[in-house]
């Protein structure tokens, strides 16, 4: 009888410091506000929020909008976020402009912002922006298409597969990036499609998905069909210039360059369809990015921006099984491992 | 008697005589212009698409004016011009569909997963897709016929529940073509091509074709096609004259579903993997190739001919801007214009009924 009393006293006062610890946990929450929760990029950047909140201890909530542009749902959740007491946003926010004036609501109401992934409209209305530097990873496809060409690079044809019209900041990064890299005089750095260089076949644009591509580079093939370098701004529109390539014959003596390091694009370029792909890192920005609040949360410690940039550079490494002098790579089997989607 | 009423009666006659007249002496080149677009009115169309043939091919010579460009073209259109089929036969009954692109690319992931994640054999998950595309259909007519909702309102929340569904069941996880072709070679049936001297043309082309064609044929010869065009018209009187107007509306959006995962089908053998994200806007692209084909959104008049006019005309406006190197932003701003002389035109052909 004795031992069980004492047995029942034990467990009462684990229980009592378990809801302790518990509290005290709760003292500390973050939110992940991403552009949707389908996507496998933010399907990613949960996993490494989510995996960083409980090793630190912390509470985290997600929330998504329902598609890409869904901007509304977004205001709500910073809302939510308020509401609640949370500590510090993470938002991949998806119209970079509007979202401004809820951004400041939330850091009036004295929580830390950090912008994920999309940096915000201007940089500076959220506290932080942990991101990849898109021009670099666009530098580090051209380098690479340039070595891969030696002598050959001066008569190169190049197809530019773009993202869109409106030319988003990513689209405009990466594809200047890219030309840089390559050695080309990219004019007005805030555009893409005023470059002059006759090596340039020239620009289209593909919605970053397959159909796109493959439309994109059918229309630059039948205005040359001698292209032999296509950058793509992303891994989809990859694999669509590839089938159009197919289609004529022509896939095997073009060197295709991408952007993004998904795992269906580094698929593609194990075997050979992509030459090389710059690979960011959701993971680590999202797992970044909660560490940086509980931080705040426990001494008021601002995040501060990589040198040199107005943003933290959360890494884009090269990946190619072909790799150059001079440009640092990784394997297609190291990309594989940190691969996302 | 008084002199007001020998006025109306005079005004009675002058306007019996009126009704008796036949005006058709008096008609001007214009209004024979008028009449013969109305009772052909996949003419206007065809006369621009042949006009922007020519002149692109005036400007580009033979760059433009190749059986390879032409037939390019026609592989560019090919989705659209499938889905755009599926919108016509809505658009003719007076309703719109907006979900075509979302039932097109969800059939087209059902295809692909029902393959690689539950090892179905590609054939049977290539009729689970079309069966998926028909009973969204299903559910799009049965919510405008029978719970009589507004076709846009009902398609547009549908648009949002099968692009959901597409991205929450796919994980927007894509298939690639490497695998499809090693794995399932069917799914990509569409996308086999064969060459006539220099001119290309891929089964999806052939499909594409044959079924306006057939569709075209239908809609003129049969009694469901004719009933199309009577609910289209006037849903009430079709109705009274002994139509089945529910049952015709429901098989309509059935066949449009139908359709659509076919272009899901040939979406695949286009772009050579399953991918969630393609495809998102082919419902915009389809209600313009119809609006630009001379169908009228009001329903009931128009032809099928014409939607495939409608789509060549912006393939052909896309390809031949791009290779005079002009901004991509200047496609979108000619079919703008031409969207809206489009309708004007289709207004002033309503003028000989009215």
């Amino acid at each position: 009888m004795k031992t069980l009393l004492a047995g029942t006293a034990l467990a009462l006062v684990a229980a009592a410091g378990g809801a302790q610890a518990e509290s005290h946990m709760q003292d500390v929450s973050a939110c992940l506000i991403t552009k949707t929760d389908t996507n496998p990029f933010f399907v990613k950047m949960r996993e490494g929020a989510q995996q960083a909140a409980d090793e630190l201890g912390i509470s985290l909530n997600a929330y998504a909008g329902t598609v890409d542009g869904d901007h509304e749902t977004q205001v709500d959740a910073i809302e939510t976020c308020i509401a609640n007491g949370a500590s510090g946003i993470l938002i991949t926010a998806s119209d970079t402009s509007a979202i401004v004036s809820a951004v400041e609501q939330a850091r009036d109401a004295g929580l830390l912002v950090i912008a994920l992934d999309t940096p915000l409209n201007p940089i500076d209305a959220a506290d932080a922006t942990f991101a990849t530097d898109n021009f670099k990873a666009g530098e580090l496809i051209g380098q690479w298409a340039r070595a891969q060409l030696g002598d050959e690079a001066e008569n190169a044809k190049i197809a530019m597969l773009d993202l869109g019209v409106s030319q988003p900041s990513v689209d405009v990064l990466r594809d200047q990036g890219f030309l840089t890299g390559f050695g080309i005089d990219v004019k007005d750095p805030n555009k893409w499609g005023d470059e002059d260089d006759p090596r340039i076949v020239g620009n289209d644009v593909t919605a970053g998905n397959e159909e796109g591509g493959r439309t994109a580079m059918e229309n630059l093939l039948a205005k040359d069909p001698e292209i032999n370098v296509v950058y793509t701004i992303n891994e989809p529109a990859a694999a669509g210039a590839y089938e159009a390539l197919k289609a004529i014959g022509r896939e095997n003596d073009v060197l295709i360059v991408s952007i993004d390091g998904g795992c269906p694009g580094v698929a593609n370029v194990a075997d050979g369809i992509i030459g090389a792909t710059s690979q960011q890192y959701p993971l680590d920005m999202a797992r970044l990015g909660v560490e940086a609040i509980a931080q705040y949360a426990e001494d008021g410690t601002l995040p501060e921006n990589t040198e040199g940039k107005d943003f933290y550079d959360t890494g884009v490494k090269l990946v190619t099984d072909k790799p150059v002098d001079g440009v640092e790579s990784v394997s297609v089997e190291e990309g594989q491992n940190l691969c996302w989607g | 008697m008084t002199d007001t009423d020998h006025y109306e009666s005079s005004v009675r006659e002058k306007r019996a005589e009126k009704v008796a007249e036949f005006e058709s002496h008096s008609k001007g080149v214009m209004s024979r212009v008028q009449h013969a677009l109305h009772v052909t009115p996949a003419l206007v169309p065809l006369i621009v698409l042949i006009a922007s043939i020519v002149i692109f091919g005036l400007l580009l010579g033979s760059r433009f004016f190749s059986p390879f460009a032409l037939t390019l073209i026609l592989q560019q259109v090919q989705i659209v011009g499938i889905v755009a089929a599926a919108q016509s036969l809505v658009i003719l009954t007076a309703g719109i569909d907006l979900s075509v692109g979302a039932i097109m690319v969800l059939s087209s992931v059902v295809m692909g997963q029902f393959t690689f994640r539950y090892g179905i054999p590609a054939p049977i998950a290539v009729l689970c897709g079309l069966t998926v595309g028909t009973a969204c259909g299903f559910v799009n007519g049965w919510l405008v016929s029978v719970m009589r909702l507004p076709p846009f309102i009902v398609t547009l929340g549908s648009w949002q529940i099968f692009l959901a569904t597409n991205y929450l069941y796919s994980a927007n996880e894509t298939i690639r073509a490497q695998e499809i072709e090693a794995n399932a070679p069917i799914l990509q049936l569409f996308g086999a091509k064969f060459e006539i001297g220099g001119a290309v043309f891929t089964v999806g082309v052939v499909f594409m074709i044959a079924l306006i064609v057939v569709l075209g044929w239908v809609l003129r010869q049969t009694a469901w096609g004719r009933h199309v065009y009577a609910v289209g018209d006037d849903a009430e009187a079709a109705q009274l004259s002994g139509v089945n107007v529910k049952r015709t509306l429901i098989s309509v959006y059935m066949l449009s579903g139908l359709i659509c995962a076919f272009a899901g089908w040939a979406l695949i053998g286009r772009i050579g993997s399953v991918s969630p994200t393609s495809g998102y806007d082919a419902n915009i692209e389809s209600i313009t190739a119809v609006v630009i084909g001379g169908i009228s959104l009001f329903g009931g008049r128009g032809s099928i001919m014409g939607s495939l006019f409608g789509a060549l005309i912006v393939g052909v406006f896309s390809l031949g801007l791009r290779l005079l190197g002009a901004d991509a932003q200047w496609t979108y701003f000619f079919i703008g214009v031409l969207i809206i002389a489009a309708v004007a035109v289709d207004q002033w052909i309503r003028k000989v009924s009215a």
